[in-house]
């Protein structure tokens, strides 16, 4: 769990705080994706989780925890650390970069060395063909998985990613957002992920936290923030094919009327896909409707182009297919 | 190279000799530009502070430096030694600030968030990626100072600089060329070794292909 209370950083002699004043509760085991233009204070908010920049006010809770009186060198070792470059040292094998946190907080060799190949399998490279090898000889991908395995070395329960993935290729950094999104999920971290890119923060985030001018404008999950933006501010920085964006969250599975019987000679779509990938066949085929299929014998249900269009509309939703969650801040 | 085939026993003591007041020079000159190239890299105003008294103390040539030092000093070893470290501190105190400079602060920062103290931050990280730079500078001080050893025979230092200015001035032609050729293939040496030292631990690090 962290909750911010209040807190704001003002530089001396700037006009207006970096920070002003942010409120903010991500529970134990979700990711908040902190997202906005750049200068609107969500890095300078990251680093003060683990103080790398002391707030000016305001309290931070880190797991029950209150990080403006701990120790901040003690404090950072219980808090995983990811950042766009990876900074991983180029001095010392991957092996090397992975045991950072245990050995500063004294481990034995053979716990440390055990821990690292079990953190590499889990970011999905293989210890024995990875674990002597420097960082310049990884691609960017490779690289940041080492950074990931490096910051959940220790087991933190809290991890903070400042653009983890910018610095990776596109085809790369979608199947990086999963597969991390997937592992930060099992192992129930708690996760602040910033993020100037709005699929990365709909894709990994539980929540989306929207940030301007140092000030916190919107905390809710993706799908809410997309169907209804807090103002004009966010639906613009959030794009006008939001509404798009907005069905790649939900599957075609949970929007059908189960039961109903599709109509004679429907296109189907399989139940796990994304409402975007159902819309795109109903608009290429031409069909008002879409048997949703699993693979069984019969068709789940039916998919109407109507179902589609309210719920991207935000419509109260029919089906349920959203459900309605209380204001996260 | 009569002289020197004849008098190789002559020649050998003051390579040796020379040798030795470069060693000490070198471990003192380290042993001060360490300490305060680290403190130099981390404050901006002593930074400068230290780059204009060392580069005063480079601009003034070695021989007048020696020169200057006499009436405080006197001759001898000791005043040689003083004006050899003076005269190299700059090159070597600067190399350690630039080297210490020059880690990526992407690493810094991630040595930071990840709960490095600041010693063990410079002792784990900042030490190891700068030693390459640092190693460069060792490398260019111990050149120097070889050479400049050289003109210290001038006021007592000994070494191979001995038998070039007793070769002038008993206009003996050969010795002047042993203690000249002498003096030259040390550097030489010198450079060399620890070039390839310099290129291995660059591979160590990570930071060079």
């Amino acid at each position: 769990m962290i909750r911010l209370e209040g807190v704001g950083k003002h530089y001396p002699g700037a006009a207006r705080p970096a920070v002003d004043g942010i409120d903010l509760l991500i529970e134990e085991g979700r990711t908040c994706a902190l997202i906005g233009p750049s200068g609107c204070g969500k890095t300078t908010t990251l680093r003060m989780v683990n103080r790398l920049i002391e707030p000016s006010s305001g309290r931070i809770v880190v797991a029950g925890r209150d990080v403006t009186a701990a120790d901040p060198v003690k404090l950072r070792r219980g808090i995983g650390y990811v950042i766009q470059g990876t900074g991983l040292f180029p001095h010392l094998s991957v092996a090397g970069n992975v045991a950072t946190v245990p050995r500063l907080l004294g481990w034995d060799r053979a716990r440390i060395a055990a821990r690292v190949d079990a953190m590499l399998g889990l970011v999905g490279l293989d210890p024995a063909l990875f674990r002597d090898r420097r960082p310049a000889s990884l691609s960017g991908g490779q690289r940041q998985r080492v950074g990931v395995a490096r910051a959940l070395a220790a087991d933190p329960p809290v991890l903070l990613m400042d653009e983890p993935f910018a610095a990776v290729d596109p085809l790369e950094r979608g199947r990086l957002q999963r597969e991390i999104t997937e592992i930060l999920r099992r192992l129930r971290k708690t996760v602040i992920l910033v993020t100037h890119d709005l699929d990365e923060a709909i894709r990994m985030g539980d929540t989306v936290a929207v940030m301007r001018d140092g000030r916190l404008v919107q905390h809710d999950r993706p799908d809410q923030v997309l169907a209804a933006p807090a103002d004009a501010f966010v639906a613009e920085f959030l794009g006008s094919d939001r509404a798009l964006r907005r069905l790649t969250l939900l599957t075609a599975a949970a929007a059908c009327r189960s039961g109903e019987r599709p109509p004679e000679g429907a296109p189907e779509v399989p139940a796990e896909a994304s409402l975007q990938v159902a819309l795109s066949i109903l608009l290429g085929s031409g069909a008002e409707a879409l048997a949703v299929v699993d693979g069984g014998p019969r068709p789940v249900g039916t998919l109407s182009l109507a179902a589609i269009r309210a719920l991207a509309a935000g419509l109260p939703d029919p089906s349920g297919a959203v459900a309605r969650s209380p204001p996260l801040v | 190279m009569v002289w020197a085939i004849e008098n190789g026993d002559v020649l050998l003591e003051a390579t040796l000799q020379h040798l030795a007041l470069v060693g000490q020079a070198l471990a003192i000159s380290l042993a001060i530009a360490l300490p305060l190239g680290i403190l130099a890299a981390r404050r901006p105003r002593l930074h400068g502070v230290v780059m204009a008294l060392a580069g005063a103390l480079y601009t003034v040539p070695a021989l007048a430096l020696f020169a200057l030092l006499v009436p405080l000093m006197g001759l001898g070893q000791g005043p040689a030694l003083v004006a050899i470290v003076s005269y190299s501190l700059l090159v070597l105190t600067r190399n350690v600030a630039v080297a210490l400079r020059e880690v990526p602060a992407d690493i810094l920062d991630a040595a930071d968030g990840m709960g490095f103290s600041r010693g063990r931050r410079l002792l784990r990280v900042e030490l190891p990626l700068a030693a390459p730079v640092i190693l460069a500078g060792i490398r260019l001080t111990a050149v120097l100072q070889i050479s400049v050893a050289t003109v210290a025979a001038f006021i007592g230092a000994g070494g191979l600089g001995d038998l070039i200015f007793q070769g002038i001035t008993q206009d003996h032609g050969d010795k002047v060329v042993a203690g000249a050729v002498a003096a030259s293939l040390l550097a030489v040496a010198a450079d060399e070794s620890l070039r390839r030292l310099e290129t291995r631990l660059r591979l160590a690090t990570g930071l060079a292909g």
